[in-house]
């Protein structure tokens, strides 16, 4: 169970959630939907740890614990994940080495036995093929030079093989094709568990065809206005946010 | 974007984490302080040197008094009291050890905490060793095998001795005695080292290294190496340098020069990993290096990697003198600094013959309040005909209070030569960091992921054996206590 409390965040001095409040339910997929700009990453970001994002006021409380008080890492531990929105490049590391690196890190944090290389590849493997993903995608730097299909499907297997208890998909839609975004969803949907937690960013209702959500928020000018059902989503579909933005205009 | 404050903390805690940094108690014969023709002579009698020999140090020696210290690299450090070293120290034991069976158990020790079990390293690795401690050789390993195919390794005072043509033809022939200050005082008073000869057609059968070792308290460590790659031959060295932590800064003033004829290749590699002194600065090693090589014969080839982690101050320029038509120089560098530490690093290559080419990748990374400037040459003399050269200079700064510098000097006196040079500067960005953190990475390793992906490009070119424990090196060198 994550409990997030009137959340006000600013960056830059600039102030982007506004007492924002959301509870999220073990093994539920909640999808946020939301206009450019109303907060979404930032609130993604927030919840990983990010720093450069300053909390004024409010409190998460993820099992809990006082996720605010924590490193990325130690959230990473107790199975924060994040697909981001606009992956991060990082030039002449192998993804091989990166995802291994991390697997380790996690699982020694988790006290669990790291892999070794043998091991390591064969779950990559197996993870790789349910997905979609060249092999060939393990020898390449992180993100470095892959298209934006690619670097989505990246996320989501460094998802599967991290194994989170909390998943944050910050538009893991956006830029695939039709039937990578199948693979992806189907992904998802695999790893759904009563044990889980899926937050599920997006724009498109054609996502949520695919992974169906149990429970829809709107998030408009920094705070969540509106929480519904499958059903909201089509409605947001059909009429756009123009009702929740002009409720809200300051 | 800047780095969290953090990071900055945590890389400047580094000088605790020198694990090279320990004293072995051994006694040891050494000369009297200072430097003056009677220590010279000292140093020439304690290994039976030749008259010529003698003569020749004795001529640097005089040479050395008069000449100036170098004064154009960017280095801040007070003037040397060169009267204050001593300038041999050996450890006490009879006679040169005939195999590692009589060599002292506390070298052997020594060597094997530092990672360079000498035993192991002759049984296991396959690779051959020649271990010198202050002033001599202890151990070399390997000896038969490399007999049986015609490869000379051993140290270099034994080549005096026992390969005196080869020495007296080779020695200073790349390097002059008056080539430097450093170079000159070296010449007067180097103690030891390694000698490599390669016979005509004939691939070195393992890899060669020499671990350097500075363990008296001020003492200065002034070792010559020797490699000649006959026609054809081919060999790969490597060289590993540690020294204790002390709270005096330590001279370390090395030669090297490579000489490869037709078809030749030499690959010399360098983990460098001297005590770079403590978190405010205090101690380390200066480290004072000439390394040149000269493709002398046509198709020869020299390929320099150094990573370069050590040290309070680096000065040291790995060149290559392509003189044979078609030959081809290589320059490969990492250098990290930390702390205080200062390098002042980079490469000379001089094209003569037609058709010569080179490349130079060096990779600088700066942490801390230190400060790392490449400085690299590339000359085409008027007969090098269609030579090339391409250079790509990178630096990775970490934190704000560190500097890193590229000055690159082209002299081209060939208009149809190509030259082409790229250079780039960047931080560490703060969006890599996080990404690598949300993904379970503590702050250090991700720093040493991002760096090492940085230097990938150079570690790569290091012999596999030596590859991991170089980036290791890379990690640790920006490592601090985790808070
Ligand atoms: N580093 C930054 N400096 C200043 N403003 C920022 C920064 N990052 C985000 N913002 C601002 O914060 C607001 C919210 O951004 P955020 O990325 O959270 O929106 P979003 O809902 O994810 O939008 P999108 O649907 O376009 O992805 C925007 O107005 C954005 O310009
Ligand atoms: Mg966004």
């Amino acid at each position: 169970m994550i409990r997030i409390e009137n959340l006000h965040v600013e960056i830059d001095g600039k102030e982007i959630l506004k007492g924002l409040d959301l509870t999220l339910e073990p093994g539920k997929v909640h999808a946020i939907m939301g206009p450019n700009g109303s907060g979404k990453s930032t609130l993604s970001y927030v919840l990983a740890g990010h720093e450069s994002y300053t909390v004024t006021a409010g409190s998460v409380s993820y099992e809990g614990k006082n996720l605010l008080d924590m490193e990325p890492e130690e959230r990473a531990a107790l199975g924060v994940f994040l697909a981001f929105q606009y992956p991060v490049e990082i030039p002449g590391v192998q993804m091989s080495n990166f995802l291994r690196t991390a697997v380790n890190a996690v699982r020694r944090l988790r006290d669990e036995q790291e892999l070794d290389a043998l091991a390591f590849l064969k779950l990559a493997r197996e993870k790789m093929k349910a997905l979609g993903v060249q092999e060939d995608m393990l020898k390449r730097p992180v993100n470095v030079g892959a298209s934006g299909g690619e670097k989505k499907r990246n996320e989501v297997l460094q998802m599967a093989m991290l194994e989170p208890r909390f998943a944050v998909l910050d538009e893991t839609d956006s830029g695939l094709d039709i039937d990578a975004l199948k693979i992806v969803a189907e992904g998802v949907n695999q790893l759904r568990n009563p044990e889980r937690t899926f937050l599920v960013i997006t724009h498109y209702q054609r996502l949520l065809d695919y992974i169906r959500p149990d429970i829809v928020h709107v998030l408009a000018q920094g705070r969540i206005v509106k929480t519904g059902g499958p059903e909201l989503a089509q409605q947001l579909e059909a009429e756009g946010y123009a009702a929740f933005t002009g409720e809200q205009a300051a | 974007m800047s780095i969290s404050e953090d990071t900055i903390r945590q890389v400047e805690t580094i000088g605790s984490k020198y694990s090279a940094g320990f004293v072995t108690d051994i006694e040891s014969d050494k000369a009297p302080k200072g430097l003056n023709e009677d220590i010279i002579r000292f140093i020439s009698a304690k290994k039976s040197e030749p008259e010529w020999l003698l003569e020749w140090r004795l001529k640097a020696f005089s040479h050395w008094l008069d000449m100036p210290e170098p004064d154009w690299a960017k280095l801040d450090f007070p003037p040397l009291d060169y009267q204050d070293y001593y300038y041999y120290a050996a450890p006490k034991t009879q006679d040169r050890p005939k195999s590692l069976d009589e060599v002292d158990p506390k070298l052997l020790e020594t060597y094997e905490k530092l990672g360079i079990p000498l035993r192991e390293q002759e049984i296991l690795a396959g690779v051959a060793v020649d271990a010198v401690f202050d002033s001599v050789s202890v151990a070399t390993t390997f000896r038969k095998t490399l007999e049986e195919s015609g490869v000379i390794f051993c140290p270099i005072s034994e080549a005096v001795q026992k390969h005196p043509d080869l020495i007296r033809k080779y020695m200073g022939s790349v390097v002059p005695f008056h080539d430097n200050k450093h170079a000159c005082l070296n010449s007067a008073v180097f103690t030891d080292g390694s000698f490599v000869y390669v016979p005509e057609g004939v691939r070195c059968p393992m890899e060669l290294s020499t671990y350097f070792r500075i363990n008296e308290l001020n003492t200065g460590q002034f070792e010559r190496t020797l490699i000649v790659a006959d026609k054809g031959a081919y060999v790969s060295y490597l060289e590993g340098c540690t020294a204790p932590m002390r709270d005096e800064n330590q001279l370390h003033a090395a030669v090297v020069e490579l000489i490869a004829l037709d078809d030749a290749e030499i690959k010399y590699s360098t983990v460098q990993n001297w005590y770079p002194g403590d978190e405010n600065g205090k101690g380390g090693i200066y480290n004072f290096v000439t390394k040149r090589g000269i493709c002398a014969g046509r198709r020869s080839k020299i390929s320099w990697t150094q990573v370069e982690t050590g040290s309070a101050i680096t000065w040291k320029y790995p060149s290559c003198i392509l003189k044979g038509d078609e030959s081809i120089g290589e320059f490969y560098s990492v250098a990290i600094t930390n702390n205080y530490q200062q390098a002042d690093t980079g490469t000379k290559m001089t094209h003569i013959g037609r058709n010569t080419k080179s490349r130079i990748i060096s990779k600088g990374i700066a942490a801390g309040h230190s400060d790392s400037t490449y400085r690299g040459q590339v000359k085409i003399m008027p007969k090098a005909e269609g030579a090339r050269n391409f250079t790509q200079c990178d630096s990775l700064l970490i934190g704000d209070l560190c500097g890193a510098h590229t000055v690159p000097y082209i002299e081209s006196r060939n208009p149809k030569a190509q030259l082409e040079h790229e250079a780039t500067t960047s931080k560490i960005a703060e969006d890599q960091l996080f990404y690598c953190r949300q993904r379970g990475l503590s702050q250090e390793e991700a720093v040493a992921l991002i760096v090492n992906g940085f230097c990938r490009e150079v570690l790569q070119k290091l012999p596999m054996e030596f590859a991991v424990e170089a980036q290791k090196l890379v990690g640790i060198s920006l490592e601090g206590s985790v808070g």
